[in-house]
């Protein structure tokens, strides 16, 4: 492998590292809201966080350039506030990839969170814990195992990324050229000794992960 | 205590009007669907009715009129759910001290008191998933209690239990009606079980509360007959006096003696039993020629026909000072040809004595 191969599963894992964070982040209280609100709103927000799931990454990848650009409203906001502007840029990536991985995170955490009922929060209730209390020592608890596997799928999701790199990162060596896009480099230029070295180190992360989710858990990973 | 709730949903309406007692264990009951958990659950204040007052113990919980609600965490009271809800991923020191610590309560000497009253010392350091069904609500029992509240709200505590279970558990719910000094309120549908821990009784039927009043009293109604089918009877609270030769107990109450199979329970002990209707029969004189040992004197005070055709219902004061009422299930042609009326005295003969323990 050489050092620009070497650079970009650096810059990969450094971005999923950060995105997992802030998906888990941002996706436990959205989850806990989808899990316990009867508000009208529940259908329309479930399913804005679904759309990338069906989205082609392209159409996302789109959007979110139109958004953040010079002429769009996170763009104008950036540059109001004197900072850089998204697109092509590390932050961009980070920012895209949240977008595109959250149905990922939020799925499992709800469906854990929707698991432990409303039982074990009575409970907590009468024995004099705040809701606040008793979500951190109750409801986070007990759905461990829907965060593992949310933060799990948030990190590989985001390891395995394209479309929306592409149109929001481009491929800046360094910057935002992360693994796949510099396994479709390879392969243009026809250097498929090192696009092998990379892909094959994909599939071999990839089965990993997926072993250490099903192996650690007796069902499937997806409850 | 005073609690009036009044709430509507689809297929279902709660209104009740309720003054209780702040001493001794008071058993809602009724049939299943009558509202009497979510009745528990208004009180609780894990259902909010949107026209309700609660007061306990002088304090206002809940005033609609006031907009006034104190959310459960705040409410003082132990919450006792049909399956015990022990916290999975706490041993059970911890969740017995989950509650300890946030009411503010040190533990010490009555931690120690809580886990020799329910008999759980032994299982400190277990999982609650590696206990059975009895010693999980045990805990669930005990870690209710050490938050100090002045409420204690059961709610079918008994019920997923097997009958095993059940026995195994009964010995400490009585103990804690003798050593608690707080009110509480069980739901129930088993008869057996109200009729063996309440001293009061509220029955609840489609939402209403349909009486309310001491327990035996209650039971002795003949306008509540309905609600108890074939369990109608009365509940005597008796005093063994005396195992005899013949391996017979005999129990002394008000209104006379009683014998039973021999028990084990040591002379002077309170025994509860039940009486049903349909184990009393009556007769205008005691003959010597009956094989039936316990043969009680009382006065007829009413008789009203029952749903089944052909079939009355008769309400008899026994003898004695202070003595309580009884209930007969007789036929409509033995009542007639005994001429069964208000101030007859008939002898009741009764076939049966169900130990309550």
């Amino acid at each position: 492998m050489d050092a620009s191969s070497l650079a970009a599963v650096w810059l990969t894992v450094k971005l999923a590292t950060l995105v997992t964070a802030l998906l888990l982040l941002v996706g436990t209280p959205l989850a806990w809201w989808l899990a316990r609100t009867r508000s009208f709103l529940k259908g329309p927000v479930g399913a804005v966080v679904t759309l990338p799931l069906v989205l082609p990454p392209t159409v996302l990848g789109f959007y979110l350039l139109l958004m953040m650009g010079p002429y769009g409203p996170a763009g104008r906001l950036m540059e109001s506030l004197g900072l850089e502007r998204l697109p092509f840029t590390f932050a961009g990536l980070v920012v895209a990839s949240v977008f595109y991985s959250l149905p990922f995170v939020v799925q499992p955490i709800q469906n854990a969170f929707e698991a432990i009922g409303k039982r074990p929060l009575e409970a907590a209730a009468s024995l004099r814990a705040s809701p606040w209390d008793s979500f951190f020592t109750v409801a986070l608890p007990l759905a461990r195992p829907g965060l593992f596997t949310a933060a799990i799928l948030g990190f590989a999701h985001t390891v395995g990324e394209f479309g929306v790199v592409l149109m929001i990162g481009g491929n800046i060596p360094g910057k935002t050229q992360v693994l796949s896009v510099k396994i479709f480099d390879y392969v243009e230029t026809m250097q498929y000794a090192q696009a092998h070295w990379l892909a094959g180190g994909m599939v071999c992360f990839c089965f990993l992960v997926l072993l250490l989710l099903y192996g650690s858990r007796k069902k499937s990973p997806w409850v | 205590m005073e609690a009036r709730f009044q709430l509507d949903y689809p297929g279902f309406s709660l209104a009740v009007d309720l003054r209780l007692p702040e001493k001794g264990v008071t058993a809602l009951f009724g049939p299943s669907g009558s509202g009497k958990t979510t009745l528990l659950r208004c009180i609780a204040g894990l259902e909010r009715a949107p026209r309700g007052f609660l007061a306990v113990a002088g304090e206002v919980w809940q005033d609609e009129d006031k907009k006034h609600f104190l959310p459960t965490h705040q409410r003082p009271l132990g919450l006792v759910f049909q399956e015990a809800s022990l916290f999975p991923h706490l041993s059970v020191r911890r969740n017995l001290e989950y509650g300890m610590k946030r009411a503010g309560h040190a533990g010490g000497e009555e931690f120690d008191a809580m886990l020799r009253l329910l008999g759980i010392g032994a299982l400190l350091e277990r999982d609650p998933g590696s206990l059975s069904g009895g010693e999980r609500q045990r805990v669930a029992i005990a870690r209710a209690l050490l938050t100090h509240p002045r409420l204690l709200l059961m709610d079918e505590p008994l019920a997923a239990l097997d009958l095993k279970r059940k026995q195994e558990i009964l010995p400490y719910l009585e103990r804690l009606h003798d050593e608690l000094s707080i009110p509480v309120l069980y739901v129930s549908h088993a008869p057996d079980e109200a009729a063996r821990l309440a001293d009061h009784l509220v029955l609840i039927d489609n939402g209403r509360a349909v009486a309310c009043g001491p327990l035996m009293e209650t039971l002795a109604r003949l306008d509540l007959a309905h609600a108890f089918g074939e369990d109608m009877g009365v509940v005597l609270e008796t005093v063994v006096a005396g195992h005899e030769a013949d391996d017979l107990t005999r129990l002394e109450f008000p209104g006379g003696k009683l014998y039973i199979s021999r028990c084990d329970k040591p002379l002077g002990s309170r025994m509860r039993c039940r009486v049903r209707a349909s184990d009393v029969s009556l007769a205008l004189a005691a003959h010597g020629d009956s094989s039936i040992l316990n043969l009680l004197s009382a006065t007829v005070i009413a008789a009203t026909p029952l749903s089944t055709p052909g079939h009355v219902q008769v309400q008899l004061r026994l003898h004695g000072d202070g003595a309580p009422l009884l209930l007969a299930r007789v036929t409509e042609r033995s009542r007639l040809a005994l001429d069964i009326a208000p101030g007859r005295s008939v002898v009741a003969q009764i076939k049966a004595v169900a130990l309550l323990g």
